[in-house]
């Protein structure tokens, strides 16, 4: 009997870990973008190897990539670095003969939004990306995790990666959410219960009902946070909901010669036996849990959102409140917004741009609030426009960028100023992460918009009717 | 690339005791445009050492004292949050070759190995020594795993898996070693196929 992890871990091993050994572990996709890729290709160029597999290889451009374009419609790059930075992955890529999405593909995006898009992650997977929160793919039952500039020279020479198998640990949650509770208070409320540091050395599964009634975009979003757990990668066992989503994308496996629901069967066994176990299980009510916003400087610093903001235990909470600019005893509700993003890997898909135009429609941007709203990758922007959603946000007041990365690094030029307070959709409050001094509260799509709205936290129900 | 060989060091020590020192206050993430690895050495925890002007702070990290170190010693959970390589790249490009905490981010832990910085996970009381201590004189010592302080402060072994430790020691890298399984993987492949 064995874990899912485990049936996927066995059936990738080249050579088998030993004490003097790591295992050495066979790579089903290898994600890339510009920002953790360079040096890799400098290796390879310095110790003359090739590619091995171009085509488990796939390129995308978002972290340095700018979400304004000038009226001819040429991307505003901060600075020559950042162009500089994309034009070497592009032709990187271009050399080594990898299929590239860049600034002319209409699947350009978010390296975690444009994978699943193009149906290349596949139940079953081992798939990495110079990023960690390639644990996003683990949405699809594949064990997906971030790996560093080395290990992406490793991959892209060998198509293998050093590693030894992480233990398992199950997140069983009973019971329903209450109404209005989203993906993203789910998974803050998991590592607000387990710590940041709760999933170190492990592989999460997540397990129960409330994972297999989301969606494939709220798997994503749990999945996506494993990492803040300290979890190299986070997954839920595939299923219908899984199998439909990627029929007829254009890398899943093709429908035209049948090819597909014999290749569903396959992944039908991909769960975890009854009566197999984890080294440890984490069970939690889903109740209870409530709408949640962070107050501190990581995303364990979290808590529903009218709840009492704890006493500080020790020098370093103490720190990210004073950082915060909050004080045990207060709530999050109430405090005054600056800035508001909604986008990332983690919430810039289809039902988050959804999502935040539904709370936004017939209402307006509170005045002193700057709210900018930044589509996951080309395909959410084009398919949000088809549905009017621009519309609204921007008769809001709003913005409507271009898809990237953007202020969830900072590292394009978006940023917030010191001292903003930012209700953000991404997955870091660290400080400093959305421009030196930037305040981050990290919550859901519905929220971002419900405080843009109000000027202040709050969650949808706080907005009233 | 190989790295220089790291067997037996002493150094006096850098102690940063903030706990959950994350890699965005390593390397800011606006430095990581870069193309290459070398020249991030000076931004190191750029925020906590330089003014939005450019002039310095009086951070501990930018004194001589500091520079002339090997050995950084952090508080609880270091090096958490995002697996950019350029934070062990700076750290080495400051000068460390070795991190001590009583816990290190898993990310974090295995960068630091592929490009030659030895992160030792240490008993909690040495650690509190360690952090009650800054500038004491440290060996390491990873022939035998172990971390001698000064003074009364005591020996301390530490976890280091064989592999890291032959390709520390050698100074060798692991791309080297898993070319040198082309044929095993070629097989996989072949097998996978039918
Ligand atoms: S959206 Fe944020 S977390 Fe996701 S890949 Fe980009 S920078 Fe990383």
């Amino acid at each position: 009997m064995k874990t899912l992890f485990d049936k996927i871990w066995d059936s990738h091993v080249v050579t088998a870990e030993r004490a003097a050994n790591p295992a050495t572990l066979y790579i089903d996709l290898h994600l890339i973008h510009e920002v953790t890729s360079p040096q890799a290709f400098t290796v390879l160029r310095e110790r003359e190897l090739k590619v091995r597999r171009p085509d488990r290889t796939l390129a995308t451009i978002d972290h340095s990539t700018p979400t304004l374009k000038d009226p001819d419609g040429e991307p505003l790059y901060v600075n020559e670095q950042a162009r500089t930075q994309v034009a070497t992955l592009l032709s990187n890529a271009a050399e080594h003969g990898i299929e590239t999405h860049g600034w002319d593909s209409a699947h350009r995006g978010v390296v975690h939004v444009m994978g699943p898009e193009l149906g290349a992650v596949q139940p079953g997977m081992t798939i990495v990306c110079g990023d960690s929160h390639t644990s996003t793919h683990g949405a699809f039952g594949a064990i997906a995790f971030g790996i560093g500039t080395t290990q992406v020279g490793h991959v892209l020479a060998t198509q293998c990666l050093l590693m030894r198998k992480p233990k398992t640990m199950a997140i069983e949650l009973s019971g329903e959410l209450a109404e209005g509770v989203t993906p993203k208070d789910v998974i803050l409320a998991i590592i607000a219960e387990i710590g940041i540091g709760g999933g170190t050395g492990y592989a999460l599964e997540y397990r129960g009902d409330v994972f297999t009634q989301m969606g494939m975009s709220g798997r994503m979003t749990v999945c996506n946070m494993s990492i803040e757990a300290g979890a190299r990668c986070g997954l839920i066992a595939p299923d219908d909901t899984t199998f439909e989503y990627l029929r007829g994308r254009p890398h899943a496996p093709s429908d035209d010669n049948g090819d597909f629901d014999a290749v569903v069967e396959g992944w039908r066994e991909l769960r975890t036996d009854d009566g197999a176990t984890f080294d440890k299980v984490v069970r939690m009510d889903a109740s209870k849990i409530r709408p949640m916003a962070t107050y501190g400087t990581h995303p364990g610093m979290a808590a529903p959102i009218d709840a009492i903001i704890p006493t500080s235990t020790n020098d370093a909470d103490a720190k990210a409140l004073d950082y915060m600019q909050v004080k045990a005893g207060q709530t999050m509700a109430n405090q005054t917004v600056n800035r508001v993003f909604v986008g990332s890997c983690t919430n810039g898909r289809l039902e988050d741009m959804r999502a935040a135009a539904n709370v936004l429609s017939g209402r307006q941007v509170a005045k002193g609030v700057r709210m900018i709203v930044v589509p996951g990758s080309e395909m959410v922007k084009a398919e949000a426009e088809a549905e009017g959603l621009d519309a609204i946000i921007i008769a809001a007041g709003a913005e409507w960028r271009e898809p990237g990365c953007s202020m969830c690094i900072a590292m394009n030029g978006d940023k917030a100023a010191p001292g903003e307070l930012v209700v953000s959709t991404s997955n870091r409050n660290f400080a400093g992460r959305q421009g030196p001094g930037a305040r981050t509260v990290l919550a859901s799509p519905e929220t971002a918009a419900a405080s843009a709205v109000a000027g202040v936290v709050t969650s949808v129900a706080g907005l009233g009717s | 690339m190989s790295n220089a060989p790291l067997t037996t060091l002493t150094s006096r020590t850098v102690v940063l005791p903030a706990e959950n020192i994350d890699t965005d206050q390593i390397i800011p993430a606006r430095f990581l445009s870069v193309t290459s690895r070398d020249g991030l050495g000076p931004h190191a925890f750029n925020d906590w050492r330089w003014n939005e002007d450019g002039s310095p702070t009086d951070h501990l990290l930018n004194t001589p004292e500091a520079q002339a170190s090997k050995i950084l010693v952090g508080g609880h959970n270091f090096g958490c949050g995002s697996s950019r390589e350029h934070a062990p790249w700076a750290l080495t490009d400051y000068g460390f070759r070795v991190v001590i905490s009583s816990e290190i981010a898993d990310i974090f832990r295995s960068n630091a190995v592929k490009n030659g910085l030895l992160p030792i996970v240490i008993d909690k009381g040495a650690h509190r020594w360690l952090l009650d201590h800054p500038g004491a004189d440290v060996t390491v010592d990873l022939k035998n795993r172990e971390v001698r302080l000064p003074g009364n402060g005591g020996t301390y072994t530490f976890d280091v898996d064989d592999f890291s430790r032959h390709c520390l020691i050698e100074g060798v890298d692991e791309l080297g070693y898993l070319d040198g399984q082309a044929g095993a993987i070629a097989a996989y492949e072949e097998a996978r196929t039918k």
